[in-house]
């Protein structure tokens, strides 16, 4: 079976690999890239947790083809910190305890963040249902409304 | 078991406990470092997958691997041949063994039949397909009262009633009877001005954790191994593991990964010795991670069940006498939690006549699994819905009926014990006077109440703690961290030593590095593991303090520990500065060498614990579709170490509860196969399906505890699927007696009701 090359960016990053015609991008990250922190929750798009933007939307990242990442912009949770400096979103859920055993949370923080990216100040109505696609099952989502907020506000001062 | 008085607890001022530090493991939790079950490789690694049976019931004639060995990339296929023969296991371990791997029957669609381990996924997949099983189709049985009829198909023809006399001459799908209570129960309904009686049904449902089960497995020639794996308790995988494949327990290291939740799905094992067994053959590490089609079909959801109530009481509201019968499927193999069930249905209330039945029963389905407060929610479903109902008949709130029968200290349990200190009535209280009780209730919206019990539990527990050579401290711990009790455990040791609470580090340490731990549940982490970390930090206290008083050359009963730093006792014990932790460590080589506290319990006095939750629901009488529109949990935590952490399990417990009541449960064909194994068809609930979620945290100390502390975690699940069947049935006018209430139910119990039938 012959490989498909693919040249893309990630996280800012030129990145070229090989993978097969069939391959889900989750796979190539985590297991060609070493990119681990998307996660494989459901593997069909109903729980978000493997979510990453492509050019800057949001998406499961295993829906979409590994090749399908020719000439795109890929971002993963592993780019959402500025170095040593988090994003609103990373501070307020720990500062929140939005997180129980955080198998979910990267996907909900670039859920969150790209939210946030087209909208400054979302009501909480507006939260719960852009973060209606990713699936927590730990917090009654109770605290992570709050710390998106909470982030929303923080980002809004500037 | 050295224990403060509970006086001292009450009075005591703490420094860092119930304050709301940062989790010590929040930035790799957000920044996407954090390792868990799946994130891990090897060099050499194999990808393993497993063969499942697409059948309810099938005898397995014969297994043909010969064209999947032969397939370029294969290392290796196993079957049950390739675990011990199981004649020398208990037979709650045999019973694993056979649930693993199944032999000579396929018990239910999605038990393991062969694993293949292949040079990547794409091989092990086509190598699946060219095993050939031949299998001679049974007829099944799923619903539990079906398979508790003569006639029904027989799973298991050695299996013969338990708990009945005299023995029973015939095998049966009914495994065991529990009975429960006290008094009189045919008195006390003579007794009975108002008598109700009702059945109710539920569905099984699954924890739904988001992370898949995943390990990996790497097993030498020496026969030496080691095992990663996301599991609520790596020393019982290593045990369970060794003696399916007949290792010495010494020669198995096995490592927690972080873990993506479990909620008791994940207090046993499923593809680890699989994993272990295909590395053993194909000498090469292999990672096997099971997808969300394989973790509904093979891994452990909770029991259906079945349930009768019935309940007398005087006009004035004193319930006279109590009785349950509850039946229980717990999948193919006996062990639902019908026993658990039938102790804490009515575990709630002082009751001078009360009797529980349970039947444990087996049919063909997922070996089920402990599910936060195994057995209890159906029970409190039950009965807390018969107590609204007799509360409406009687025309009494039904809030001061059930403060009128709560049990309190002293009460004689419907399960035998009798309660020290407890907090169902402070929970009532709590609720009652919270605003919500009397905030006013839109259209076509009922509001529900009820309370619920769990024991809680302590165990196997040892921990140790290392004072490090710059005064800060090493924390080892042997209960995985689920919900953020690494936190709670530096809170207690920080407590304790008197330093700040970033100086300990907090670590769950593999199987070889520390004794045996009792996996992490019952609600028992920061219970048990927290006690052991108190008694770690004393010791470790005790002997800083032995370092001071040679350093001074004084007696070392002679010197106390305040603030994190050890002084003379008293102007007779001699007149010197205080040596700090820090200094006490920086000098420890000169004064006896390393400095380290241990502590090993098998712990009791766990405490019970008691949570009343209040619930509006908007019923749509055209669809049938319920919203929660508000919810308050108002629960007993003894004393909460890290309060974000115990509102995190009180809002975690209602929401599971509200997807339980209203969506959640497994579909199964007219085939014996399940119809719903994904998230798109099995809905928990979502984000835009919940309003924020009220906590009331009371603080009844458990005197079993040095600070107090009652396991919160599992409480919180038990009563809301009562109270949200207490708010949906007065939204809707009708009684509504099955789970889940989802539209299609809900409508037609509106549309009977309407054409004069109840539901």
């Amino acid at each position: 079976m012959s490989q498909v090359r693919v040249s893309t960016k990630i996280n800012g990053d030129a990145i070229e690999f090989l993978c097969e015609a069939d391959e889900p991008l989750l796979d190539v990250l985590r297991d060609r890239l070493g990119l681990t922190g998307a996660k494989e929750g459901c593997g069909t798009g109903d729980c978000g947790a493997c979510s990453v933007t492509v050019d800057g939307r949001l998406v499961c990242s295993c829906l979409v083809l590994g090749a399908e990442a020719e000439g795109r912009e890929i971002r993963t949770i592993e780019g959402m910190a500025n170095g040593e400096q988090l994003h609103p979103l990373q501070k307020q859920f720990i500062a929140h305890a939005a997180l129980q055993c955080g198998i979910c949370t990267p996907g909900f923080l670039v859920a969150a963040k790209s939210l946030l990216e087209r909208n400054s100040n979302p009501s909480e109505h507006e939260i719960r249902f852009w973060l209606a696609g990713n699936l927590c099952r730990c917090t009654g989502y109770d605290k992570i409304v709050r710390a998106v907020q909470a982030a929303a506000a923080e980002m809004r001062k500037g | 078991m050295p224990l403060d008085p509970q006086a001292d607890v009450k009075s005591r001022k703490f420094k860092v406990v119930g304050t709301r530090p940062l989790r010590p493991d929040g930035i790799d939790k957000v920044t996407g470092r954090a390792k868990f079950g799946a994130d891990a490789t090897a060099p050499g690694m194999l990808i393993g997958r497993v063969l499942r049976s697409p059948h309810a019931h099938a005898r397995i004639r014969k297994i043909d691997s010969s064209k999947a060995e032969k397939l370029s990339g294969v290392k290796a296929v196993i079957t049950a041949t390739d675990f011990v023969d199981g004649a020398d296991l208990d037979k709650g371990t045999r019973d694993v063994l056979v649930n693993v791997m199944a032999r000579g029957k396929a018990l239910y669609e999605g038990h393991a039949v062969a694993a293949v381990a292949a040079i990547n996924a794409t091989v092990a997949k086509k190598a699946l397909s060219l095993i050939k099983v031949d299998y001679e189709v049974l007829p099944h049985v799923t619903d539990v009262d079906e398979s508790m009829k003569p006639g029904a198909p027989v799973l298991h023809d050695d299996l013969y009633t338990g708990g009945v006399e005299p023995k029973l001459k015939k095998a049966s799908n009914v495994a065991f009877r529990h009975e429960f209570g006290h008094g009189d129960i045919e008195k006390g309904f003579k007794e009975a001005d108002v008598i109700v009686e009702r059945s109710y049904k539920t569905e099984a449902t699954h924890q739904g954790y988001i992370e898949p089960h995943a390990c990996l497995a790497s097993v030498g020639p020496d026969g030496q191994g080691e095992l990663w794996v996301c599991t609520q308790g790596h020393f019982m995988v290593r045990n369970t593991c060794a003696a399916l494949l007949g290792m010495d327990v010494s020669k198995l290291r096995v490592t927690a990964s972080e873990i993506g939740g479990g909620f008791g799905g994940k207090t046993t094992v499923f593809i680890e010795p699989v994993a272990l067994a295909l590395s053993r053959k194909a000498n090469r590490p292999v990672k096997v991670v099971m997808n969300r089609e394989e973790v509904f079909k093979a891994t452990g959801p909770t029991s259906s069940t079945s349930i009768d109530v019935k309940i007398g009481a005087k006009r004035d509201g004193r319930i006279t006498a109590a009785w349950s019968e509850l039946r229980y499927q717990g999948g193919a193999f006996p062990g639902s939690p019908v026993e658990f069930g039938a102790m804490t249905a009515f575990a709630c209330y002082d009751l001078e006549n009360v009797k529980t039945i349970g039947y444990d029963v087996v049919c063909n389905r997922p070996k089920q699994a402990a599910y936060r407060a195994p057995g209890a929610p159906m029970a409190a479903f039950a009965v807390e819905s018969t107590v609204e109902e007799l509360a409406h008949k009687i025309g009494m709130n039904s809030m001061d009926l059930r403060l009128k029968n709560a049990a309190k200290e002293g009460t004689k349990s419907s399960y035998g014990p009798v309660y020290p200190p407890i907090g169902i009535r402070a929970t009532l209280e709590a609720a009652k006077n919270h605003p919500h009780y009397k905030a006013p209730l839109g259209p076509n919206t009922g509001r529900g109440v009820a309370c619920g019990f769990w024991f809680n539990f302590g165990g196997q527990t040892c921990t140790s703690l290392n004072i490090n050579i710059d005064g800060t401290v090493a924390l080892a711990v042997g209960t995985p961290d689920i919900g953020g009790s690494r936190a709670s455990m530096c809170l207690m040791a920080a407590e304790e030593l008197g330093i700040p609470y970033d100086k300990v580090r907090t670590i769950v340490a593999d199987t070889s590095s520390l004794g045996y731990n009792d996996v992490t549940d019952g609600s028992r982490t920061t219970f048990a593991s927290g006690l052991a970390t108190i008694n770690a930090a004393r010791d470790a206290v005790k002997k800083l303090c032995e370092r001071a008083a040679k350093t001074w050359g004084i007696p070392a009963d002679a010197v106390v520990w305040e603030d994190g730093q050890a002084k003379p006792a008293g102007a007779n014990a001699g007149n010197f500065p205080p040596l700090s932790l820090a200094e006490l460590a920086a000098n420890a080589a000169n004064t006896g060498g390393p400095i380290a506290g241990h502590y090993e319990i098998n712990a009791d006095g766990a405490g019970v614990s008691f949570a009343t939750h209040m619930v509006d629901a908007e019923v749509d009488k055209e669809t049938g579709k319920v919203e929660i529109k508000r919810y308050t949990v108002c629960q007993d935590a003894g004393k909460a170490i890290h309060p974000s952490y115990v509102e995190g399990q009180y809002q975690g417990g209602a929401a599971q509860g509200i997807g339980w009541a209203l969506n959640e449960e497994y579909i199964y064909g007219k085939d014996g196969r399940l119809q719903n194994a994904g998230f798109l068809d099995y809905r928990i609930p979502v984000c835009s399906d919940l309003p924020m979620i009220d906590t009331v945290i009371l603080e009844i100390p458990n005197p079993g505890h040095p600070y107090g502390v009652r396991g919160v975690g599992e409480t919180s699940i038990v009563p809301p699927m009562a109270a949200i069947a207490n708010a949906v049935s007065a939204g809707a006018g009708v009684r509504m007696t099955q789970l889940p209430m989802s539209p299609p139910k809900v409508l037609k119990a509106i549309n009977g009701k309407k054409a004069g039938k109840q539901h």
